[in-house]
């Protein structure tokens, strides 16, 4: 008992029948990522005034990241059309990179991921909030490096003004001045003394009895993290999952490809689609997350 | 219902080369789809006994608040401890039984059984397929269904019980239930919809890739049409529930505020949430679903309504064109109504206008439907067999439930009417006397191929009078007391708004009102008895119906009836070619009454 | 794209390098982009969305070959997007046109 249409065409429809079951499949991750689209767009759009954080994202690492994706999306199709011309080496050649471009893609995102969790937003007692990487933590005081300060009640969309306003007092070369006037109600000499966030390399310490709160730049932090962690992992499991089908079939499954090449290839186009549509997201991630 | 079991076999050369594959891969582990189609159907008629079961304890609760369940209350007790203590139900349990309620009986009952089970078994069958495009796909779509169940049915005894925010779990209150119950029905759900999204793939890339030759869009059965649009349905609206779960989801277990406002209090303490999200987003997003949904709900039993009138009244199905085209109208318009369950939400008139707008529109294609069924049966012999007798109750039913939705597709009507009984009642005749009478049509009419004996007509006929009878004692009274402001979800039956209990307060629940919770409690636990003789009957008649005379017992035209009985693996022992239409009943100039599908001449 | 001959298959993938090319100098635009100031924000989002949406267009137009596609396929994907579209758009405006003030304060 076999089941038509496999491998050749039906005649009337064109297709054969996994192109149609992959395409039905990515219009439903097209509403899938339609729904956490909307998210954004509802929560952004509905932010407070000043609470929807901007400039938080690496922009070069996101666009390496981005050209990343498009080169892999050439060299799958590529991979692809050197089935079709029965050029298995050509064809692994290619999709090796694509492989290696995938877990290229992973790996950074992994190490931005990493670097959000281990970055911390103070708010002092004094009003100030500051945020920086943590180097240092015991029971009695903390240590950012590169931190940015301004006053709490600015709301973090401040943030990109306070950063230009730190770059222009150091250009200024007093260092002090500007920095200070902007931190209100400061209380402790040693606190004052280490607030000069400059972001260039002076580590800022701050005593833990004078922090009122601490948060880590995870999905807990404010919508725009959660949203971002969300949509950048679901994203990422599509990027993992893909990557492992194409692995699979580059690798163990390419005995498929001597006992019936019209099928190899046909599974072999189907990842291919998945493939792009994960591009495709990330196409309208990036800018969205990381630009706007 | 063993593929052993049975005289009408015939041996093909298809089962030659097959070794018995052992009990495990043909029973459990099978990729043919009429295997998953029954394993759908047994699980989901479980769930709807479940379903049942919860409600019927609820009721007691309505109609004698506070009084301890006689029988099932120490059972309740033993089982789940002090939130049944002494036998009487505590409002919390009322709440997770009544989200409990409604999730089982949407999606653990009703999809699976409508979509899933009869979809699977039939549909291959009518097109003259093989079996689905993707058979272990099928196979693991039944998987993520089964181990969704398990969940949701776990999620009852562990500490704090099952989710407890409705089956619509809005945010923040599904985020603010401290206990577990929500994060369980939430990994339920993702699983269930795991399940649904990869059955409506294979649904309809098997309808359209694997119709037989000659099996044209045109000639194909109106059943195998709703089930095409239902599997759009749900391929392309449970995805943004999808995110909203996993949002809520995260909401729960990563502390992000995806639904939680800033400002949220919980408990009159302020809640350590980052702020700044939007409990409406939630609604919009789970009633993108939640419309489509109850299309799904009811396209397959209309499908399954129709083939049975078709076959019962020996008439060509009238306005077949006009059952398509609605039937694809319906699809389509179902994804622009939703907010229509959102009135109260503070909208303001002009997006309410478009969504009154579009679901007055989308009124239309259902009235198209439900009159080209009543005219169906204009001019026809009919044989008032059970299937026929369920499939003819279903359209007055349907009726009333889709008469009664128009109020509360107007804003300024629904204002009056959302969260109340009447929604309950409307929503209840369409799913109870309406889908369910068409899933039970369903099973008494399909039973003689899939088993190759009858159900009982005596009891299938004391089944639906009895049901018949109860589902409007039930449901009828709800009208009224939605209507005088009787609100859902209270355990109390109302009580705590009640006249009786506030004399000075204006606009209280009159005793009357209060006093048919009494009746219909009565009449749904009747319901709950009638059941007996078809539970009864459906086992029964496995061994002792009465044995069919043929392959083709109702006479029917449509290809599930032109195999041997039951179906073995592949389905049709000779290569299948449609020449004419579905319904060639009657045809004149033909020897018989009916003309099979691939019979030519 | 079964029953292609092998010169319009390497002609295809001439094209599959101008596509690559064109999806780079997307990205350089779009980056380049966000440090365009522009009147308003909603006026960002579109110029953001816009460059996103011809990248789009040719990764799915031409790697995933959907200008040369069945009907029937990019049917489906049309009234997915449009429902896509109608879900963000109803949501965006539902939130932005509340009942106004009553009575109540």
């Amino acid at each position: 008992m076999e089941i038509p249409y496999v491998s050749e065409p039906r005649k009337d429809t064109g297709l054969y029948n996994a192109k149609v079951g992959i395409w039905l499949f990515l219009a439903s991750e097209v509403m899938l990522f339609g729904g956490f689209f909307s998210a954004y767009i509802l929560l952004r759009v509905g932010a407070v005034e000043g609470t929807w954080p901007t400039e938080l994202l690496n922009v070069p690492i996101g666009t390496f990241n981005t050209l990343v994706l498009i080169i892999s999306s050439v060299t799958v199709v590529m991979a692809w059309s050197a089935l079709k011309l029965k050029n298995f080496q050509q064809y692994r050649i290619y999709q090796g990179i694509t492989i290696l471009c995938a877990f290229t893609f992973l790996g950074v995102k992994t190490f931005e991921y990493r670097d959000k969790f281990t970055h911390y937003d103070v708010v002092m007692t004094n009003g100030t909030r500051v945020d920086g990487h943590l180097v240092e933590k015991t029971d009695d005081h903390i240590v950012l490096s590169h931190p940015v300060s301004y006053p709490a009640e600015k709301g973090i969309a401040y943030r990109p003004t306070a950063i230009a306003l730190m770059e222009e007092g150091e250009g200024a070369e007093h260092g002090g001045s500007e920095a200070d006037a902007h931190v209100e109600g400061t209380e402790g000499e040693e606190a004052h003394a280490e607030e000069h966030g400059d972001g260039h390399g002076h580590d800022m310490t701050i005593a833990m009895s004078d922090i009122k709160k601490m948060t880590n730049w995870g999905p807990w932090a404010n919508t725009y993290f959660a949203i971002y962690f969300t949509m950048t992992f679901l994203h990422g499991l599509h990027v993992l999952g893909g990557a492992l089908l194409i692995a699979y079939y580059w690798g163990p499954g390419a005995k498929m490809w001597k006992t019936d090449p019209e099928r190899y290839t046909n599974r072999v186009e189907v990842s291919g689609l998945f493939w792009h549509f994960v591009d495709l997201v990330w196409i309208f991630l990036f800018p969205i997350l990381y630009l706007l | 219902m063993e593929a052993t079991q049975t005289h009408v076999q015939e041996h093909t050369s298809h089962d030659e080369h097959h070794h018995d594959p052992g009990f495990w891969r043909q029973y459990i582990f099978s990729s043919d789809h009429k295997v998953i189609g029954i394993q759908y159907g047994v699980t989901s008629l479980v769930f709807l006994l479940l379903g049942f079961f919860l409600i019927a304890t609820m009721r007691w609760s309505i109609a004698y608040p506070e009084k301890p369940i006689p029988v099932v209350g120490p059972l309740l007790e033993a089982m789940l401890g002090d939130v049944a203590a002494g036998g009487i139900m505590s409002l919390d349990l009322y709440n997770s039984f009544g989200a409990m309620h409604g999730t089982i009986m949407v999606f653990l009952a009703i999809v699976p059984l409508a979509f899933a089970a009869f979809g699977n078994y039939v549909v291959p069958l009518q097109i003259g397929a093989v079996d689905m495009a993707f058979p272990r796909i099928n196979m693991a779509s039944y998987q993520f269904y089964f181990v969704g169940g398990v969940v949701m049915f776990t999620s009852f005894f562990i500490p704090g019980g099952a989710a407890q925010a409705g089956w619509t779990s809005y945010s923040p209150l599904a985020s603010a239930i401290p206990t577990d119950g929500q994060t369980f029905w939430l990994l339920g759900m993702v699983f269930l919809i795991t399940s649904s999204l990869l059955g409506a793939v294979n649904f309809i890339a098997t309808i359209i890739q694997l119709r037989a030759p000659g099996m044209t869009w045109m000639r194909l059965p109106w059943f195998v049409w709703v089930q095409f649009v239902t599997g759009f349905l749900l391929l392309l609206a449970f995805p943004p529930l999808e995110s909203a779960a996993i949002m809520q989801l995260m909401d729960k277990v990563a502390g992000t505020s995806f639904f939680l406002p800033t400002g949220l209090a919980i408990g009159g303490q302020l809640a350590d949430v980052s702020g700044g999200g939007s409990p409406l987003l939630y609604q919009h997003l789970f009633w993108f679903l939640g419309h489509p949904e109850v299309y799904v709900l009811i396209l397959p039993a209309m499908g399954i309504v129709a083939e049975v009138i078709a076959c019962n009244t020996r008439k060509p199905i009238w306005g077949y064109k006009s059952l398509v085209y609605a039937s694809l109208a319906i699809g389509f318009i179902s994804f622009i109504v939703w907010a229509h369950h959102m009135y109260l939400t503070g909208m303001g008139t002009k997006i309410s206008t478009f969504f009154q707008t579009t679901t007055m529109i989308i009124s239309i294609p259902s009235v198209i439907i439900l009159t080209c069924l009543f005219i169906s049966l204009w001019g026809g012999s009919i044989r008032f067999n059970t299937p026929m007798l369920f499939a003819l109750a279903f359209l007055p039913m349907f009726g009333i439930g889709g008469l009664t939705g128009l109020p509360l597709g107007f804003s300024f009507s629904d204002i009056h009417l959302h969260d109340t009984y009447y929604v309950i009642a409307h929503f209840h005749y369409v799913v109870a006397p309406g889908t369910i009478f068409g899933l039970l049509a369903g099973i008494y009419f399909w039973y003689p191929k899939m088993t190759g004996r009858f159900m009982s007509e005596f009891w299938g006929r004391v089944h639906f009078w009895a049901s018949f009878v109860f589902m409007n004692l039930i449901f009828q009274p709800m009208f009224a007391q939605g209507m005088s402001g009787m609100l859902r979800r209270m355990a109390d039956g109302g009580a705590g708004y009640s006249i009786a209990n506030n004399p000075d307060a204006i606009g209280g629940l009159s005793d009357k009102i209060i006093g048919l919770n009494v009746n219909i409690s009565h009449a749904a636990w009747a319901l709950g008895i009638a059941q007996i003789p078809f539970i009864l009957n459906f086992f029964l008649s496995m061994k002792y119906g009465k044995k069919v005379e043929s392959d083709n017992p109702w006479q029917a035209t449509t290809l599930e009836w032109q195999t041997p009985t039951p179906p073995p693996h592949g389905n049709f022992t000779k290569d299948v070619t449609v020449v004419r239409g579905p319904y060639d009943y009657s045809l004149p100039g033909a020897k018989e009454d009916f003309v099979p599908q691939n019979q030519s001449a | 794209m079964s029953g292609h001959s092998p010169e319009e298959i390497k002609l295809e993938r001439k094209r599959y390098l101008t596509v690559f090319i064109v999806l780079i100098i997307g990205t350089i635009l779009t980056v380049g982009a966000s440090y365009i100031e522009l009147p308003t924000f909603a006026l960002t989002v579109a110029l953001a969305l816009f460059i996103a949406s011809i990248k789009g267009f040719f990764v799915a137009g031409y790697f995933m070959h959907l200008m040369d596609e069945k009907k029937m396929i990019y049917g489906i994907m049309g009234a997915t997007v449009f429902f896509v579209i109608g879900l963000m758009v109803l949501t965006i405006w539902a939130s932005g046109d509340p009942i106004p003030n009553t009575i109540y304060p």
